[in-house]
């Protein structure tokens, strides 16, 4: 259990540990104190405000994660979240202006349509993987650049209300398909939250994270999905249809990513504008990757990276560091972290097959015994791990 | 391994340590104002309206004895508002470059009434502790027009915009006015690089070369910018259009005079630049703190207080300085009105 627990914990340890480590060595090449620098961060950043402004940032990238890793879990490379969330963000930003209904029900159907366009969007891709054959990673690269460049660009210039102001954006949501801060929640365990909103969106990031979980631990169909994943063979000849699984991961995957855009747009800006936050969806490959596709453990990813964009203000801020620093961090960390994986794993492995072998031992010992009375057979091929 | 890894953390630490004790008091004497300023994504280098800020922030610091510190919106720019409050906490006032920071400004500046804001290119922050620094770009592009009307001897421009927003709009609807003004006969070739929401016509010279290479093949010899970083390739393929073909063809520049800045090779093709003066208006900006006369509110930064205008640095157009005197002065009377919008 202890093992376990290690193994769980050296891999991501180990990456904080090295990143720390190297972003140093940076800073010290920059002429900064890295000292100070993380002193400035850690102070700022475990500000309550910062916190808060760190969990809005990681409940986007949280989905973001969720959204890669159920297709990562079926062994397809979905880089096409990025599309997948902005056309949902727009789309829906669109019928929540149009529509006037009562709070919950209002925030439904938005929610609602963000997941269905997310999921036509990457269905599109599946689609084409399944009847064409065509690889998901050239598929979604194309939908993204037609989402982002054609039909939201087209979108933004056919509903762009006319206004005095600079800004291009799409008419608001109306304040019942908003989604309140959960700002008084939190006040009850702590001191009042000063200029920061926390976005009420993050309880249903935290359901998406359960569901998750439920759905590809203990259901059919996400057992199927990880059977195809890990050896699609085998899932086929068991009854698997890898045609189905591919289908599936990609429109729940898109369902997902079409919640991404959705914090910001019911939690702070209510309208689909310039400022609407891009590159989210790639950043959620990182997320996945550092989370091992594990839904507590794309979580920690998401509160990480989050925590390193907003704690990392500071640091411009007090003349410490370019907030390159980050950048350079946050992808070490990435990188530490897929080889420290790599490492851990191969040792939990050969340890695992080192006990294993153990336990066969004696079982090997009876029946070579049993072969040398049968004559000689050659070396037998023991049973492996 | 382990120990190696021990080794080199030790070593940094030590380093660190040692870094730390050299660390010295850098606090320059002067005034006691404290200026925090927060680039929008791209931030100091851009070549465009942040190095603009840059350079009036800069300035303060060395004229009024301010102490500046700045920030840079993170890459998606999805932290705007977080750095204007942080600046608010250590500075007495605080500047966001660029029109996206308009609603995050409405916010930082009601939730600090106490610290002064100013924010460029946005007038619509309705707060007495905010200053809205904009600029009549119609103005200065009419005069870049006319200059390159008056210039053309194919009779064909062209105007390059880097992101098809409202706010770029501007200059291409002021260019138009001033090359009409002069002659309406003369062709205008309008192109953007990109459409919102991408906004990566503002960074890629490779796009605003090419876009700028098929407006002198197809017969402009004078194409006007308004792209930001992009424009560098204008300046490129103006160059490399004009040597491969033994002829001259002109760009004109944008936002500071791009002849001091764009790079010794391309200096003789920039005609002249729409300077657009960001840097005046955050340094009178800051020395209006100093001197305890700020105040919130529009301010309009125009020809009239030489807000906009055009550079003359290389002298190509020495001979029609004349003529965009009078029109400068045409405009600043209201005999000329410029449109703002396309």
């Amino acid at each position: 259990m202890r093992r376990k627990l290690f193994y769980a914990l050296a891999a991501p340890l180990a990456a904080v540990g090295v990143a720390v480590v190297i972003s140093s060595i940076v800073l010290l090449f920059a002429g900064a104190n890295p000292l100070d620098a993380y002193q400035n961060m850690w102070e700022f950043g475990t500000r309550l405000e910062t916190l808060i402004a760190t969990l809005n940032r990681a409940t986007p990238l949280y989905l973001s994660g969720v959204a890669v890793a159920i297709g990562f879990r079926m062994n397809l490379f979905n880089i096409g979240v990025e599309g997948q969330y902005i056309l949902a963000a727009i789309v829906a930003a669109k019928v929540g202006a149009e529509i006037n209904l009562p709070p919950v029900l209002h925030v439904t159907v938005i929610i609602a349509t963000a997941m269905a366009v997310g999921a036509f969007w990457a269905g599109i891709a599946g689609y084409l993987k399944v009847t064409r054959n065509v690889h998901e990673v050239i598929s979604t690269i194309m939908l993204n650049a037609i989402a982002v460049s054609g039909v939201v660009s087209y979108l933004l210039g056919v509903w762009d209300v006319p206004d005095e102001s600079l800004d291009t954006a799409l008419p608001a949501i109306p304040e019942s398909g908003w989604m309140p801060p959960l700002n008084n929640i939190v006040e009850l365990f702590t001191q009042e939250i000063k200029r920061v909103e926390l976005w009420g969106f993050l309880l249903v990031a935290v359901a998406v994270g359960v569901l998750y979980h439920f759905l590809i631990n203990r259901t059919r169909i996400g057992f199927d999905l990880r059977a195809s994943g890990e050896n699609p063979t085998a899932a086929q000849v068991s009854g698997t249809d890898p045609k189905r699984m591919i289908m599936a991961a990609m429109l729940l995957g898109g369902a997902v990513a079409g919640l991404v855009g959705l914090p910001e747009l019911l939690g702070d800006s209510h309208a689909y504008n310039l400022r609407f936050t891009r590159n989210l969806g790639f950043n959620g490959i990182a997320v996945a990757l550092l989370g091992r596709n594990n839904p507590i453990g794309i979580a920690i990813g998401a509160f990480v990276i989050g925590w390193l964009d907003r704690a990392s203000g500071v640091l411009e801020v007090r003349g410490d560091a370019p907030r390159e620093i980050v950048a350079i961090m946050t992808g070490v960390i990435i990188l530490a972290a897929v080889v420290a994986y790599a490492v851990v794993e191969r040792k939990r492995r050969a340890e695992e097959a080192s006990a294993a072998a153990a336990a066969t031992a004696s079982a090997k010992e009876e029946q070579e015994a049993w072969r040398a009375e049968q004559k000689q057979v050659g070396d037998g091929e023991g049973g492996g791990s | 391994m382990r120990k190696q890894f021990a080794l080199l953390f030790s070593v940094v630490l030590a380093f660190a340590l040692v870094a730390s004790a050299c660390g010295g008091d850098d606090e320059g004497g002067g005034s006691d104002v404290n200026v925090g300023l927060v680039f929008d994504i791209g931030g100091r280098g851009d070549q465009s309206f942040n190095d603009s800020a840059a350079a009036g922030l800069d300035q303060a610091e060395e004229d009024l004895g301010i102490s500046a510190s700045e920030a840079s919106a993170n890459d998606d720019g999805s932290n705007r508002e977080e750095l204007l409050n942080l600046q608010a906490d250590e500075s007495d006032l605080v500047f966001g470059v660029g029109f996206l920071f308009a609603e995050p400004m409405l916010n930082a500046a009601g939730a600090n009434p106490e610290i002064n804001f100013a924010i460029v290119d946005d007038a619509s922050v309705d707060l007495p502790n905010v200053a809205g620094l904009v600029f009549a770009e119609e103005e200065g592009s009419f005069l870049v027009g006319a200059a390159a009307a008056l210039k053309t001897t194919n009779n064909k421009v062209g105007f390059i915009g880097g992101v098809s927003i409202d706010l770029i709009k501007r200059f291409e609807a002021g260019f138009v006015a001033g090359v009409q003004h002069i002659n309406p006969d003369i062709e205008i070739d309008i192109q953007y690089i990109s459409e919102p929401p991408d906004f990566s016509g503002f960074t890629d010279p490779a796009a605003g070369k090419i876009v700028a290479q098929s407006m002198f093949e197809d017969g402009s010899d004078i194409v006007y910018h308004a792209a930001g970083g992009s424009g560098g390739g204008l300046f490129q393929a103006a160059k490399e259009y004009s040597e491969a073909n033994n002829t001259k063809v002109w760009a004109i520049g944008v936002d500071s005079d791009q002849y001091l800045t764009a790079g010794e090779d391309v200096q003789e093709y920039i005609l002249t630049s729409m300077l657009k003066r960001v840097d005046v208006a955050v340094y009178s900006t800051i020395e209006a703190q100093v001197e305890g006369s700020f105040t919130g509110g529009p301010n309009v930064f125009d020809l009239s207080v030489d807000g906009v205008g055009y550079s003359t640095t290389g002298g190509f157009v020495d001979d029609i300085t004349d003529q965009l005197e009078e029109l400068k002065q045409q405009i600043i009377d209201g005999e000329i009105v410029v449109p703002s919008t396309v």
